[in-house]
């Protein structure tokens, strides 16, 4: 009999410890349309309305149809027309040292980037332009992307600082020191909230990849459909823009979406693919990121459903699956050249010459009629490859970008 | 109060005279029994909230995607039976998954071999990790500890964090096919067929002698030794037995999911909460094998049912840890109150005989205890 009674106190108070859980944690998704802030302790997970710029929303919608200046032919190189910074003060005499301060190389899509601009490196290493660059990764940690910059800063000897911030707001006083020194600092990739660097290079951005995306779906679907959006993590600027964007056109066009976080890790995204497929039909998926898209495609398969409508991302793997399989998808695009174009204006601001206060490269999503013609450039390449990775000019083109020799 | 200790008496004769179904009845009452009734109630809600999970092919293949962590929690509840913890199961996933990605490519012909030395590296980690926690005397939890993060910074050098290509979709039939065109079922995924052979060959190798004695050694180790049991090599079995199923987990989740360094990620956090929600002990000597396979399903079913109910996954890690807690908490309190109520009914008795003459039928009652 005290057994009985002892179970049933701890299951009494087992219970509303699930169903406080369960009650209060119901609360974002709803309170999330009808806007945040009414202070309740589930606002903790991001609302995306925390990340809606509308400004910035019309900006990149208009710069998806901008025109470029510079060659087609050699994207990394190419901006849109605007504020220039005059660079003649850091014109210097014989090769600099560079110190990179990288966020991390814990994606593919950064792996990528990364075996880029080491072969750039050396290219600027053999015309004289660089003599070496110091490296050092933070591993997604803010604390330890400061630290190396503060460590570049005080005993790096830097000729120029190249910053792929890890966050936006934590880094950007590590970025205004670094801007402190008089030595050039060029960011790229994810922004920072001061504009002392020299030069920010980045591609279109988050709001115009979820514009793209999002109403391609909604060109697709009916309204009513459903769409499961599978997201990487949250608080980063980049992906939480591509979120905001599509989320907007998905309420405008009375899509239904429902969004998870995946950690990129494909044994989530089964589950939640198959979970979703138990209630109901999904007529689409959209992703922040095209790791995992493959595991998420299968899902459809195992569970024997009808293969969904699909954003991927230039991925080697899904572009494969999407060829293989003839879903109706699209692939948005974030350069994944922008990786050599920090390197290269540097090799502008050593020579003093003007280059784009902010310099926004062209992000065109590939669509199914070039799909055949990226996978044929890119033939022989590996699953975690990015079509759009620029450097078929560089020496070691295929084997380095093949064997993914990660320096 | 002799009447009142007859009675007493006769109860504990009537317990163990009892009936299979009332036998089974009173297993049901403990932590170990009580899971089953949890999951078949979880299992109900989600059939509730979703009428079709409960269509047999979408439940076997339910089955098929947790058979992973309920083998792991299986290969845990060796090692927590036992008295010890395994921290390194996730990073073995973990680093296994890399090393059928990396080494098997798109060669079938290497499938086999690959195979066979996943098992043998498993096997060893296993060793390693039972060798140093019973010969050095390192405790457990900071030899796998150490395990843990050794396995994940090889695993982090080897491929700098991202995903690599999958293996050859041979290799990846284990996790992810089946046995096709079954009436009813539609599918028997593979993973349920490893995952019910695994099964019986555990709740086999607990009623050997090895299982009997990992019990004795994890109950109270001084005491095992004094037996004549080989302490060591009892728990550094049960260490290999944990890398050995953290292996197959990993191999069934290549199949299942792909290649990828986050796979395994938390693993040896779901195995503990599920060996602990299945009423095993922390601490050893206490619980079932099969229970801890159930704590699983019970684990993966609420985190379904919470996902149905719409309750962000982010939720997921406080769901976790309030289990943890409420699970070590019940069932310590159960086995505690049993423990105290058998030895105070013991210790009644023997007071009863010393003190006062035996009475008549005493002896026939006397001699049938637990």
């Amino acid at each position: 009999m005290r057994n009985n009674s002892v179970r049933a106190i701890a299951l009494a108070a087992a219970l509303p410890l699930v169903a406080l859980t369960a009650c209060t944690t119901t609360d974002p998704s709803v309170t999330e349309t009808t806007g945040a802030g009414t202070g309740s302790p589930a606002a903790s997970s991001p609302a995306s309305q925390d990340w809606f710029d509308q400004a910035l929303y019309d900006t990149q919608n208009q710069q998806r149809s901008a025109t470029f200046e510079g060659d087609p032919e050699q994207p990394y190189l190419q901006y849109i027309a605007g504020a220039m910074t005059d660079t003649s003060k850091f014109a210097a005499q014989g090769p600099q040292k560079v110190c990179f301060a990288n966020a991390s190389i814990s994606n593919p899509w950064r792996q990528t980037g990364w075996i880029t601009m080491n072969q750039q490196l050396k290219a600027l290493q053999g015309s004289g332009v660089i003599s070496e660059m110091e490296t050092r990764d933070a591993k997604d940690n803010d604390n330890t992307q400061i630290a190396d910059i503060d460590y570049f800063i005080a005993e790096g000897n830097c000729g120029a600082f190249v910053i792929s911030p890890n966050s936006t707001a934590a880094l950007t006083q590590a970025v205004e020191r670094a801007c402190q020194t008089g030595k050039p600092v060029v960011v790229f990739d994810r922004g920072v909230e001061t504009k002392c660097a020299t030069t920010f290079i980045h591609p279109i951005g988050g709001f115009a990849w979820g514009i793209d995306t999002a109403t391609f779906l909604s060109e697709k679907l009916q309204s009513g459909d459903k769409v499961v959006a599978l997201r990487i993590l949250p608080g980063v600027d980049v992906l939480e823009h591509r979120w905001a964007a599509a989320k907007k056109i998905f309420e405008e066009k009375g899509i239904q979406a429902t969004d998870y976080f995946t950690g990129a890790d494909p044994t989530e995204i089964k589950k939640i693919i198959s979970d979703e497929l138990a209630t109901g039909d999904v007529k689409g998926v959209w992703m922040d990121a095209g790791d995992g898209a493959v595991a998420a495609l299968e899902a459809f398969e195992d569970a024997g459903k009808p293969l969904p409508v699909m954003t991927g991302e230039d991925e080697m793997s899904f572009l494969a699956k999407w060829k293989q399989t003839g879903i109706d998808a699209m692939a948005p695009v974030y350069s994944n050249f922008q990786w050599r174009t920090p390197l290269l204006a540097l090799e502008k601001i050593f020579k003093g010459e003007q280059i784009p206060a902010e310099w926004v490269l062209p992000q065109e999503p590939i669509l199914v009629d070039e799909l055949d013609e990226w996978l044929q450039r890119n033939e022989g390449m590996p699953g975690g490859h990015y079509a759009k990775f620029g450097g078929e000019d560089l020496d070691g083109y295929p084997e380095v970008w093949q064997q993914r020799q990660i320096p | 109060m002799s009447t009142a200790l007859n009675s007493d008496r006769s109860a504990i004769l009537k317990q163990n005279r009892a009936s299979r179904s009332e036998r089974l009845l009173r297993a049901m009452r403990t932590p170990g029994g009580a899971v089953f009734i949890l999951l078949i109630g979880l299992l109900a809600a989600i059939i509730v909230l979703n009428p079709s999970f409960g269509e047999p092919s979408s439940f076997i293949r339910f089955v098929g995607r947790t058979a992973p962590i309920a083998i792991a929690a299986i290969g845990q509840y060796f090692v927590i039976v036992g008295g010890e913890f395994d921290l390194s199961m996730g990073s073995v996933v973990t680093m296994q998954v890399i090393v059928a990605g990396n080494l098997i490519g798109q060669d079938d012909s290497k499938v086999i071999p690959v195979l066979v030395l996943m098992l043998v590296l498993g096997a060893f980690i296993g060793l390693v990790n039972g060798l140093i926690t019973t010969l050095l005397q390192v405790p457990s939890f900071i030899v796998t500890l150490g395990m843990m993060l050794a396995l994940l910074g090889l695993v982090l050098y080897w491929t700098g964090g991202a995903a690599q290509g999958n293996p050859a979709d041979s290799f990846r039939q284990i996790g992810r096919g089946g046995i096709r065109d079954v009436p009813v079922l539609d599918i028997i995924p593979y993973p349920v067929l490893i995952l019910t052979a695994l099964a019986v060959a555990a709740f086999i190798l607990m009623r050997r002698p090895f299982g009997r004695m990992l019990i004795a050694v994890g109950d109270n180790p001084a005491a095992a030794a004094l037996a004549g049991s080989r302490v060591w090599w009892v728990r550094t079995r049960a260490f290999m037995i944990s890398s050995l199923s953290a292996t197959v987990a990993g191999i069934l989740l290549v199949g299942y999911a792909g290649v990828h360094p986050s796979v395994g990620r938390g693993y040896e956090f779901t195995a503990i909460t599920a060996v602990v929600l299945g009423g095993v002990v922390l601490g050893g000597g206490r619980g079932w094998v099969l229970s801890a396979a159930a704590g699983a399903f019970a684990l993966e079913s609420l985190f379904t049912l919470l996902n149905f109910m719409g309750v962000p996954a982010t939720w997921r890690d406080t769901v976790q840890g309030a289990i943890i807690i409420i699970a070590v908490a019940a069932a310590s309190q159960s086995w505690q109150r049993k423990r105290k109520g058998a030895s105070s009914a013991a210790h009644d008795e023997q007071h009863q005989l010393a003190a006062a003459p035996p009475p008549a039928e005493g002896t026939e009652q006397g001699g049938e205890r637990v």
